[in-house]
């Protein structure tokens, strides 16, 4: 964003701000009423007994976490950019972990699983993304020409299918074309339904990527290619598609991200991956909340590595842009 | 090749247009052009903006199509249906008012895709005829550089080498130099007079009175779509006919 040179009074520092804060706080805190909570608990040397502590417990229990709340963001107020980001973070981590913790899970259940959670669960998720990105891509880049191009033909069955994908439901589309093939006689195995439901299903949004990469491209290097008698495949291969390609890739990356999380969905034919072992593996022992956590963290974790990947990819074409 | 044939030749039209009118929806960009040029001819159209100059010479190589008329290149008559477009385009160069050279490519690269691409020169003998080129506009030092690294006035020449390496019939200019700081103009200028006195034949859209005087055969003015005036340099600078192009010559010579 821009960034201004002249920097105003913080508002954390002003008096009133910081009041109505602290008021906007205690309301929530109270309406939520934190004395039954382990804050309760701490505090009952003052209110006694949370359960009968009443509106006095009710009130005290909200204002000490509302002071702590309002005084937490006014002292990291002070510290350099990079340090807020750092403690926010840490603090955000730690609520969530706190509120993981609140389930009592049992860590041994969770360790004995995780193996087979990775190397079955994590694999066929990360197999089955990247074997559809690359289709989805495929498809895309017909697509977006298609779109583009002035046969009729073309531009229906692309329009077409781009409206229809992108109007259903993926876990829809999943169903369909799972239970619809074997109708018309062609039976097909969980794995491939799978991967061509969401092959089609971001295609289609990536034809729109891939068509809006292409338009950008000035029309001053289509004249320039066509004017040396470059025919259209030619321009389109080693003239647009070079240039469009950087611009295509970071919005890619995100749909793959996209894509790794939304592969949840083919749990639903009975795909074991990641999403499929989260809910079935606990089922026996009752140990549902462990399984869906460790899917949870793995989710993530992934997603974070991919997203630091992107900010590189991006970088680098940025660096390469400037050139 | 015999005396005769040369002759002839000298004598072929390049370029022919007769009663070319084009529309853009109801408006009219085009009315009634009627223009020919021969082999080695250079032509000047100028005109204000928005008097159908550059599309004009757009409709040269069908980057713009006419409705009206025939436009001839090279005896090949331009028009929808046509099959060889592409080998027609090949013999007729074009530089822009905005380069457009290809941001992906080298200089070099820029300069070898048309000749090995379309034309079937093998890459070595493309390189060569590239650097010849790039010489002839005085960079080839540049040839392994991107274009976003090169100044306005680098990147227009590397335009003129680009298309000069596919040996074209004719060459088509539009505002070559409207788009550079002024420190710059000359530089492409010179380069377009050189290839003017090497006997190419030249259309050029341009304001540059200098260049039109110093190289044109005939200068073409028009307005609002239509061909108003055409005269050599001297006459029509010195001697101008009709009201329009004395009031355009003293708007833009007053300064």
């Amino acid at each position: 964003m821009y960034p201004d040179t002249v920097i105003g009074e913080k508002l954390i520092r002003k008096p009133g701000f910081l009041l109505g804060l602290l008021a906007i706080a205690f309301l929530a805190f109270f309406t939520f009423n934190m004395a039954d909570t382990i804050i309760g608990e701490f505090l009952r040397p003052v209110i006694g007994e949370p359960q009968e502590s009443g509106l006095f417990g009710r009130s005290a229990a909200a204002l000490v976490l509302s002071i702590l709340f309002v005084g937490n963001l006014l002292v990291i107020s002070f510290f350099h950019i990079k340090v807020q980001i750092g403690i926010v973070w840490l603090q955000l981590l730690l609520l969530f972990m706190a509120f993981f913790y609140s389930f009592d899970l049992k860590l041994s259940f969770i360790q004995s699983k995780i193996g087979f959670m990775i190397t079955q669960g994590l694999f066929t998720t990360l197999y089955i993304s990247a074997v559809s990105i690359m289709i989805a891509s495929a498809i895309a880049i017909v697509g977006a020409v298609a779109k583009l191009s002035n046969n009729g033909v073309a531009f229906a069955i692309a329009s077409f299918y781009t409206s229809l994908f992108r109007g259903l439901p993926l876990l829809m589309q999943v169903f369909l074309i799972y239970m619809g093939l074997p109708q018309i006689g062609y039976v097909i195995d969980a794995v491939p339904a799978g991967i061509i439901a969401l092959s089609l299903c971001y295609g289609a949004y990536m034809t729109e990527i891939f068509r809006a990469g292409i338009q950008s491209i000035p029309r001053g290097q289509w004249e320039a290619s066509r004017s040396q008698g470059f025919k259209f495949g030619l321009t389109m291969r080693r003239i647009i598609l070079p240039q469009a390609v950087p611009l295509i890739i970071p919005p890619t990356g995100n749909q793959f991200i996209a894509m790794l999380k939304d592969s949840s969905l083919v749990s639903v034919i009975g795909v074991w991956e990641l999403m499929f072992l989260a809910r079935t593996l606990g089922q026996k022992d009752f140990r549902h909340m462990e399984m869906l956590i460790t899917a949870a963290l793995i989710y993530w974790c992934m997603t974070m590595v991919l997203e630091v990947i992107q900010s590189r990819i991006e970088k680098h074409y940025r660096q390469k842009g400037a050139r | 090749m015999s005396n005769d044939i040369q002759n002839a030749a000298a004598d072929k039209l390049v370029i022919s247009m007769e009663g070319v009118s084009k529309w853009f929806g109801s408006f009219q960009v085009l009315e009634d052009i009627n223009l020919s040029v021969k082999q080695g001819e250079r032509i000047v159209i100028c005109g204000p903006s928005g008097s159908g100059k550059s599309t004009l010479i757009r409709c040269l190589n069908r980057l713009e199509a006419h409705q009206e008329g025939t436009i001839r290149v090279d005896g090949i008559e331009m028009h929808e249906k046509m099959k060889n477009i592409d080998e027609v385009r090949q013999d007729i160069g074009m530089v822009f008012q905005h380069f457009n050279l290809f941001p992906h490519m080298t200089v070099l690269e820029n300069c070898m895709a048309g000749p090995n691409w379309v034309r079937g020169v093998p890459k070595s003998e493309a390189k060569e005829r590239a650097m010849a080129m790039l010489t002839r506009v005085k960079i080839p030092e540049q040839a392994d550089k991107y274009p976003s690294q090169l100044s306005g006035g680098q990147q227009q020449r590397v335009a003129i080498a680009r298309s000069l390496c596919m040996e074209p019939k004719v060459m088509l200019f539009d505002e070559p130099t409207s788009a550079l700081d002024p420190e710059m103009v000359a530089e492409v200028l010179d380069t377009m007079v050189e290839l003017a006195e090497s006997g190419m034949t030249m259309i050029c859209v341009t304001h540059e009175m200098g260049f039109a005087r110093k190289v044109g055969d005939l200068v073409v003015f028009m307005d609002e779509g239509k061909i108003v005036e055409r005269n050599n340099p001297t006459d029509f600078f010195d001697n101008p006919q009709s009201e329009r192009t004395k009031l355009f010559l003293s708007q833009i010579l007053s300064h």
